[in-house]
């Protein structure tokens, strides 16, 4: 059997297809209601409520938690103040990356590591010798997503903290209806949101207590398959879909550099020893061999190839997850790893790992599709990230 | 671009009535805006951003109800339901619908060809148009004939036995039009719904956040990143023309505005009769506008609500609030409410297509408060007696009425109600007798017919003078198509 999460109380009963998959051993929402459409409209639109507990969580602290954090990960950690969350990636010592997350600087030598794979090795090796306490609470903690534009204003209802004063990438710990909860802007989605960490035993009051506030502001519930659409849409990347880890990758072709993930910002120029530095400084001078981008499909080309067929476009309603070869000019110059329709921005769009030099923006490239058992190509244009970028994420 | 209102958007507008609501006053749902333009414009960058409209759940008489829903098996169980035969019968409709509008979209995207024309321009369009034809295949062919010439009530009965059913789906065939679900000419009209259907994945249909103004506004914002300027309170008197020639408008307040040329999105009547001289048209085409009908037949009842309405077929609160519900229960309901417009009446038990927008976007009304937008029809324009304030209101407490039926706890719920018959939409809109498509969406006033022989192609007999808007071909419902065609026809004659 699969784990289940803290609020698995009352995910469960919302879902109405039993469509559930799995995350980190655990079975999650694929989608509560049969069609997803709203739960991805509840994103940009309002509110969505997602059970992000799968994750892994680590708290790191003593002495030389910063130490160790910033041995180990890819950002200046010593320039990350208490109530600050820094999203980073981190790397072997070739510079490849093994996972990505966020750190959370909780108090003076308190901090929080999230990631998609268990790390527990990983940082325990890194602080060999140091004087460092590292606790995995994955289990112990669960973790929501309030996710929209209105995800503030319901907060708002519940919690005595005042958000519009906390800003984008920083944390608070507060309340909600008198459970203690650590609150993050922070998210998957790009957009305004919010994450809410709380202790497994009281979970359920507050997924209650969200739910309740929330329903005149439209809260609902989402699952994987919106938040995978509204992820894409904000150009952020997903372990084992867009890159692999270096620590599980066969082949070197496998491993990919924060500079080829299009992290370029969470490798600063400046920051004292750690793993990978040297490589990657390299690898800056030199530029990236390889590089993720966006490909927006144009409508047009795409269109003209199902209508030779008689058909009019049939367009995914959930993102896919399959490698698709790219070409430019009969040459295969790269790949995407996921894409989706926009059904916000009215564009088919997919995240692609493009050679040098094809993935400067506005280049014109082939992307795949299959068309009645046919594979033909539709123009796409390599596009800067992210796709959607609302003012109100960081407003 | 000149607006008589404060706020651009003519019938696309969004208005908070009560303070606090907002409503979508007059068109309230998105319906097959363009793809097209929603690329060319731009428009998801300028604030597009078009929310499903998911379900429809029709209160039966007996107590029960009939639902569909976003997701296919549960629509096909509902239906089974009711009846076996149909749930089946459903799915091969479904499909023989998606061919017609796959025949039929063609042709919103292109500028009517005049059949008794043998201009090249014209002999082209109807080759295209013939070609498009045969091409449908014998089996095709015959059903589109039929579709085009039937009455809705007659089609549906080929296909369907459950009254309700047939009645709901028979309603799109009359939105807008003053004939019953069994005048004939009605069953093509259903197709225009299954015409959003083949850009779903497109979502071209729904309900824009923000409610249809929000529409508008971003087009207006569209059109001033490309340059334009928008004037509002500006009201055209009329249209100049010196030799035969369209020079420029005159604004009430007796500014003038002079430019090469001037495109008219005003209905028809307006277009040809009040902005420029009779006189200055040919009278065959005089003759021809003064006979296109506009008959307006429908009104919309706006309410503020301080709850829910409790539906005593499907109890509590649930995902049926937030798609529409569908007061035609059976079609002799439908028909019997347009016996009473026939004759003059407004319908003692209307046909109603309410929704409820602040379920969908939160920001139409204050938290936990609810607003509700109720698509009447039959409410004739030319109502015996005229109307008056009395007479709305009575109009308002037949829609009351009629919903409380189903809805019990609606009556004590509602904190502000508007009520807009043919005549209110004419005075605020300019929308000759109210009628919501810029002139009745009948056969005999659509593709080369609309407005008129001879003049379907966006021009008019005066030159540099334009015509655009509902009134032309393809129709009305928020789509853009005629505006971006008489544009492309603009444009065609000035390179």
């Amino acid at each position: 059997m699969l784990k289940t999460t803290p609020f698995h109380a009352r995910t469960a009963p919302l879902v109405q297809g039993q469509a559930w998959r799995r995350w980190a051993g655990h079975a999650v929402a694929s989608a509560y209601e049969l069609v997803h459409d709203r739960e991805y409209a509840a994103i940009r639109n309002s509110a969505a409520l997602l059970d992000v507990s799968p994750l892994y969580k680590y708290l790191i602290s003593g002495r030389d938690a910063v130490r160790l954090l910033d041995r180990m990960v890819t950002r200046d950690i010593t320039k990350c103040r208490v109530g600050q969350v820094f999203y980073t990636s981190w790397c072997d010592r070739h510079g490849k990356v093994i996972d990505d997350g966020t750190v959370s600087r909780l108090g003076e030598g308190r901090w929080r590591l999230t990631s998609a794979e268990p790390n527990l090795r990983w940082l325990s090796l890194n602080g060999a010798g140091m004087d460092v306490q590292i606790e995995e609470v994955s289990a112990r903690l669960g973790a929501l997503a309030l996710q929209g534009p209105l995800s503030r204003a319901i907060l708002q209802q519940v919690s005595p903290a005042d958000f519009s004063a906390l800003k984008y990438f920083r944390l608070t710990e507060t309340t909600i209806r008198g459970e203690p909860v650590t609150i993050s802007r922070t998210g998957y989605t790009g957009d305004l949101g919010y994450e809410i960490w709380v202790d497994a035993e009281r979970a359920v009051p507050v997924w209650d207590a969200l739910i309740e506030a929330g329903t005149p502001y439209g809260i609902t519930p989402a699952g994987i398959w919106a938040l995978d659409m509204a992820r894409i849409e904000a150009g952020l990347i997903m372990l084992d879909v867009d890159y692999h880890s270096s620590h599980h990758a066969l082949i070197e072709a496998q491993k990919s550099s924060p500079l080829e993930l299009g992290l370029d910002w969470t490798v600063p120029q400046e920051k004292g020893p750690y793993t990978g530095r040297a490589v990657l400084r390299a690898e800056r001078a030199r530029g990236p061999a390889w590089r993720l981008v966006g490909l927006a499909v144009d409508w047009v080309s795409l269109e003209a190839l199902y209508a030779k067929a008689g058909l009019p476009p049939q367009l995914p309603t959930a993102a896919w997850r399959v490698s698709t070869p790219v070409y430019r000019n009969g040459e295969q110059i790269g790949y995407a790893s996921s894409g989706c329709w926009s059904p916000l921005l009215k564009q088919y769009l997919a995240l692609a790992h493009l050679r040098a030099p094809h993935f400067t923006p506005g280049s014109e490239v082939r992307l795949e599709v299959t068309v009645e058992h046919q594979r033909l190509q539709a123009a796409a244009t390599v596009t800067k990230l992210p796709f959607f970028d609302p003012e109100r994420k960081k407003s | 671009m000149l607006e008589r209102r404060p706020l651009v958007g003519g019938a696309a507008v969004t208005e908070e009535i009560f303070p606090g609501f907002k409503f979508s006053v007059f068109s309230y749902v998105v319906s097959l805006l363009r793809p097209e333009i929603i690329r060319d414009l731009e428009l998801p960058r300028h604030g597009l951003q078009i929310l499903p409209l998911e379900s429809t759940v029709v209160p039966l008489d007996n107590g029960d109800y009939l639902g569909s829903w976003a997701d296919p098996d549960q629509t096909r169980r509902e239906l089974a339901r009711h009846s076996p035969r149909d749930a089946e019968a459903a799915t091969l409709f479904g499909r023989l619908m998606h061919h017609m509008a796959m025949a039929v979209r063609p042709i919103l995207s292109m500028v009517p060809p005049d059949p008794a024309s043998l201009a090249p321009s014209d002999l082209r369009g109807m080759l295209k148009f013939a070609g498009h034809f045969r091409s449908l295949g014998a089996e095709r062919f015959h059903a589109l004939y039929k579709l085009m010439t039937m009455s809705s009530a007659d089609y549906l009965d080929e296909w369907f036995e459950f009254d309700p059913l047939k009645a709901t789906k028979s309603a799109s065939g009359i939105i807008g039009t003053f004939l019953g679900p069994r005048s004939p000419g009605t069953a093509y009209v259903l197709l225009h719904h299954y015409m959003g259907e083949i850009d779903g994945a497109f979502r071209a249909w729904g309900f824009q956040k923000g409610g249809t103004g929000a529409i508008s506004e971003t087009i207006a914002r569209a059109a001033k990143a490309h340059g334009a300027e928008i004037r509002t309170g500006a009201a055209v008197e009329r249209v100049l023309v010196r030799n035969g020639r369209a020079t420029g408008v005159v604004l009430e307040g007796g500014e003038e505005i002079h430019a090469p040329v001037v495109v008219s999105g005003l209905d028809p009547r307006r277009t040809f009769l009040e902005l420029v001289e009779p006189s200055q048209l040919p009278g065959d085409v005089v003759e021809g506008i003064r006979r296109f009908k506009f008959r307006g037949s429908s009104g919309k009842v706006n309410l503020a609500l301080s709850e829910l309405p409790n539906f005593t077929c499907l109890p509590g609160i649930g995902p049926q609030h937030r798609g529409a519900f569908s007061i035609s229960p059976s079609l002799e309901y439908l028909e019997r409410a347009y016996d009473d417009a026939k004759y003059g009446e407004f319908s003692r038990n209307p046909y109603m297509d309410i929704v409820i927008p602040s379920m969908i976007d939160p920001g139409m009304a204050p938290p936990g408060k609810h607003v509700m937008s109720i698509f009447v029809q039959y409410a004739p324009y030319n109502l015996t007696g005229g109307w008056t304030d009395a007479r709305r209101e009575a109009f308002g407490d037949a829609v009351v009425d009629t919903l409380s039926r189903y809805a019990p706890n609606i009556r004590g719920a509602i904190l502000g109600r508007q009520v807009l018959t043919p005549q209110d939409i004419e005075r605020t809109t300019g929308l000759t007798e109210g009628n919501i498509f810029a002139g009745e969406l009948a056969l005999h006033q659509l593709f080369f017919l609309r407005p008129v022989a001879g003049w379907a192609n966006y021009r008019t007999p005066i030159e540099g003078y334009w015509q655009c808007g509902a009134g032309t071909h393809p129709g009305g419902g928020i789509m853009g198509a005629s505006g971006r065609l008489a544009a492309l026809e603009i444009l065609g004659t000035r390179r």
